[in-house]
């Protein structure tokens, strides 16, 4: 499967050129595999997706998080949502308060948005996903709910013997001595298990942390830790600060590098790269 | 399978605690105990681990005011396991040791975000000792 990084900047999106290495984008990765497109969520990132150029794909399969304003604010700029031709499923998870057709027509209505979710003019599915197992073409994925505010979910993509688990947003730490190192007691480990590449969030510093327990967001050195103890061959360190400056992220990363000792390649994520697993 | 968030919440609440909590799973089994709780078990979680109800269930007598046994179908958690319920009740236990102790007990049914229901919590209420 072919993976690029639409998007990696966490809460809200960055401009300028002290953010413009890593990229200002939030939340979107798309997966490629044989005839099938994937996007794990909709963030600003979706933007960078040019369906006019070079993409012909009919049929369009997103994946949401969670429902996250940083996560769908890219969705009523995706083209191919106003394209009576294409065919555009939304996966998003599910509630027990409202349908997520309702949830994300709050955001699709006055005053937050000119468009209404009913003015999608292409063929629209939406799937309410919770602990599920589904494929998509080639693709076999599991969704798992994990800690975050509000239902949130990570996802495992699999092709053949490959995994990729994006769990941008999480804060599996929570709790009085952070997370338990315990497989059976840290949220979303079977999805993240012997992953060959893990994306997952790394917001904060362990120092910023203590301020922002709560939040909704790891630590880098928690998502380190728990990248460690499932075993997992390569990390992504993602949804980056919006107050993070390229110069900050270098500096992090070199520290890390200097300080942190796993026996797994790890690096900050960047918008616009593309890994093939 | 790692167990619901919604049970690794509560541990994470219960670990906070300064009250005796119990978490179990859909069928009794006890998934995990907080340091107050282990005073009454007589047990220690790091030695344990979880416990299965055969066994944690057999740790203390229960009984009401005039010594009589009271059945475990009359027990606050028991009856949530099998109804998916909150209960209250006041009881005494007694350990193995013959140490007796009133408690008072609530238990209420974890239900989670898809409606599923994933296990049961205890909180004890010390009252006294003899």
């Amino acid at each position: 499967m072919k993976i690029t990084l639409w998007g990696v900047r966490g809460s809200i999106p960055t401009s300028g050129p002290e953010t413009k290495a890593y990229g200002g984008n939030t939340s979107c990765v798309q997966i490629e595999a044989d005839d099938t497109l994937v996007l794990l969520d909709a963030g600003s990132g979706i933007n960078n997706l040019h369906f006019d150029d070079h993409l012909s794909h009919r049929r369009i399969d997103i994946l949401l998080t969670h429902l996250h304003i940083d996560h769908i604010q890219g969705l009523g700029f995706f083209k191919p949502l106003f394209n009576p031709d294409a065919e555009v499923h939304i996966w998003g998870p599910a509630s027990n308060t409202q349908s997520l057709r309702n949830r994300l027509g709050q955001y699709f209505s006055p005053p937050f948005s000119p468009v209404y979710f009913r003015e999608f003019s292409c063929n629209l599915f939406v799937h309410e996903i919770a602990n599920d197992n589904f494929s998509l073409g080639s693709l076999k994925i599991d969704s798992r709910f994990i800690l975050h505010p509000g239902p949130t979910l990570g996802f495992r993509v699999q092709e053949g013997e490959k995994v990729f688990t994006y769990i941008p947003d999480h804060e599996p730490a929570l709790g009085r001595d952070g997370f338990i190192q315990d497989i059976n007691w840290m949220s979303g480990s079977d999805l993240a298990k012997d992953a060959d590449l893990l994306l997952h969030d790394a917001q904060f510093t362990a120092e910023e942390y203590k301020e922002k327990v709560g939040w909704g967001h790891s630590s880098i050195e928690d998502a380190l830790s728990y990248a460690s103890v499932l075993n997992v061959k390569r990390l992504l360190l993602s949804h980056h600060d919006p107050e993070r400056t390229d110069l900050d992220l270098d500096r992090l990363y070199i520290h890390l590098k200097e300080t942190v000792n796993v026996d797994f390649p790890f690096a900050m994520a960047v918008e616009g790269s593309r890994i093939e697993l | 399978m790692p167990h619901a968030i919604e049970i690794i919440l509560n541990r994470q609440l219960a670990d906070c605690l300064a009250i005796p909590v119990f978490i179990t799973d859909t069928s009794g089994n006890l998934l995990f105990y907080n340091e107050p709780a282990e005073e009454i078990l007589g047990e220690r979680y790091e030695d344990t681990g979880e416990m299965p109800v055969e066994r944690w269930s057999t740790i203390f007598k229960t009984k009401d005011d005039d010594g009589n046994i009271v059945p475990p179908e009359d027990l606050p958690l028991v009856k949530t396991l099998m109804n998916q319920l909150p209960y209250f009740k006041t009881f005494w236990i007694e350990s193995l040791q013959g140490k007796k102790e009133k408690i008072s007990v609530s238990s209420y049914p974890i239900i989670g975000r898809a409606g599923v229901f994933l296990g049961a919590v205890a909180i004890f209420w010390r009252q006294t000792e003899e």
